[in-house]
């Protein structure tokens, strides 16, 4: 299982296939994502890697975390996250990963967080259907209705769909299909929409419900170089039994923190 | 220019960017010839009418065709930079006072019609476009027609 990856959310736009289809895609960048820590069996019980991405000014950063930085030898990072990895796909800390990561055509699962919708009523929250228009109805078009039975039970259920806060929250939107990299720029451009706002940070990582395409970068796509075995990938669930693979070509992806265009 | 915008101009050059596109407004008459795909063959396919709303937003620029077919208004929305969209042609420019001719769709025949346009914007090149050559047509670099002389050949059409 390997790594995935920070990206932040640009925005939507459109591209046209080589069909002449159009499709909707949302466009992330991928700014300086580097491992910031590792976690290994023998000291957290578990394996996995920490990755950073985005820029953060040092003099806005707590002692603490920029310690913790430090001995990464990494930038200060706008935004930390962990992802599992098995044991053969980890890699050493400060290494940038890079757009490339992800092939065209391949499915990802994103996760983010959604757009805060506030207090919201049963319709918009969970897609009831409202009372009727008419039919006597006053004053109560948009509410949701009975709430439960009678005395006995005398109580209405927990979990019962009613109004409340809506949205911002962790959504994961499952089986996205990568349209195309460019990992000069930085650049992922997935069909369909992501959770979050623009500017907001969402993680990817390769689709669990989807087999991985074989020539998938291993452990992972890097930056700069060298290090990345483009060994196949074995599907998630097992463990990737072939450790080291032959050199091949690595994705020429260079100088992703060139432009980091802010919005 | 953001990333974003970038991107759109990357993908909008990757289509062929504005050059293809003649220059037309709503109120005129287009006709614009779509590749269809039956199969394996692929065809193109003519679909004229009245350009009744063109959107411009880069790569979603988009445009509006209708026309009555067998007594039906049709609408199209053709995505303007679309590669499925090969070339548009300005048959007829049309006068009108509004950006979207919305008001169309509830009127047929008589109400219907739009006067058409005979001087201002882009009828320079629409001798180029739409007028085949002939021995009065004036010569295509000529950007600076006289509005008599056009009007002159329009009425030829």
């Amino acid at each position: 299982m390997r790594t995935g990856l920070i990206a932040q959310k640009l925005g939507m736009t459109r591209v046209f296939d080589d069909a002449g289809n159009h499709l909707p895609v949302t466009l992330l960048k991928v700014d300086g994502c580097q491992v910031v820590a590792q976690r290994t069996e023998e000291r957290d019980g578990y394996t996995a890697l920490q990755l950073g991405v985005g820029a953060a000014k040092p003099k806005r950063v707590g002692k603490a975390m920029r310690g913790h930085f430090a001995k990464a030898k990494v930038e200060p990072k706008q935004r930390l996250a962990e992802f599992r990895v098995s044991e053969d796909a980890m890699l050493d800390t400060g290494v940038e990963i890079s757009a490339a990561h992800f092939l065209a055509g391949q499915y990802v699962d994103v996760s983010g967080t959604s757009i805060g919708k506030g207090f919201a009523g049963a319709m918009k929250r969970h897609n009831f259907k409202g009372l009727s228009a008419s039919h006597g109805i006053s004053l109560s078009h948009r509410s949701h209705g009975s709430t439960g039975q009678c005395q006995y039970p005398g109580k209405v259920f927990k979990g019962k769909k009613m109004a409340g806060h809506m949205g911002d929250e962790r959504v994961t939107i499952q089986n996205l299909r990568v349209v195309s990299t460019d990992p000069e720029d930085g650049l992922i451009a997935i069909e369909g929409a992501v959770p979050g706002s623009r500017g907001s940070y969402v993680l990817l990582s390769d689709a669990i419900k989807k087999s991985a395409p074989d020539d998938l970068p291993f452990p992972a796509a890097i930056v700069g170089g060298d290090g990345a075995d483009a060994a196949a990938e074995d599907p998630p669930a097992e463990d990737a039994a072939e450790s080291g693979g032959e050199e091949a070509e690595p994705p020429a992806g260079e100088d992703g923190a060139e432009d980091a265009v802010k919005e | 220019m953001n990333t974003l915008e970038k991107f759109e101009a990357e993908e909008l050059a990757k289509h062929g960017g504005a050059g293809k596109i003649p220059d037309f407004s709503p109120g005129d008459t287009l006709r614009v010839h779509v590749r269809v795909v039956e199969g394996e063959r692929e065809r193109i396919q003519a679909y004229e009418g009245v350009c009744i709303a063109r959107k411009n937003a880069g790569i979603n620029s988009s445009f509006t065709v209708r026309k009555l077919s067998f007594g039906e208004g049709v609408e199209r929305v053709f995505p303007l930079y679309g590669p499925r969209v090969d070339s548009i042609d300005v048959i007829r420019r049309g006068k009108v006072r509004r950006a979207k001719l919305y008001y169309l769709r509830g009127r047929t025949g008589k109400a219907a019609r739009i006067f058409e346009r005979t001087t201002g914007h882009g009828i320079g090149k629409k001798k180029k476009v739409a007028v085949p050559k002939t021995g009065t047509a004036k010569n295509p670099e000529d950007k600076l027609a006289a509005p008599v002389e056009t009007s002159a050949e329009a009425s030829e059409e």
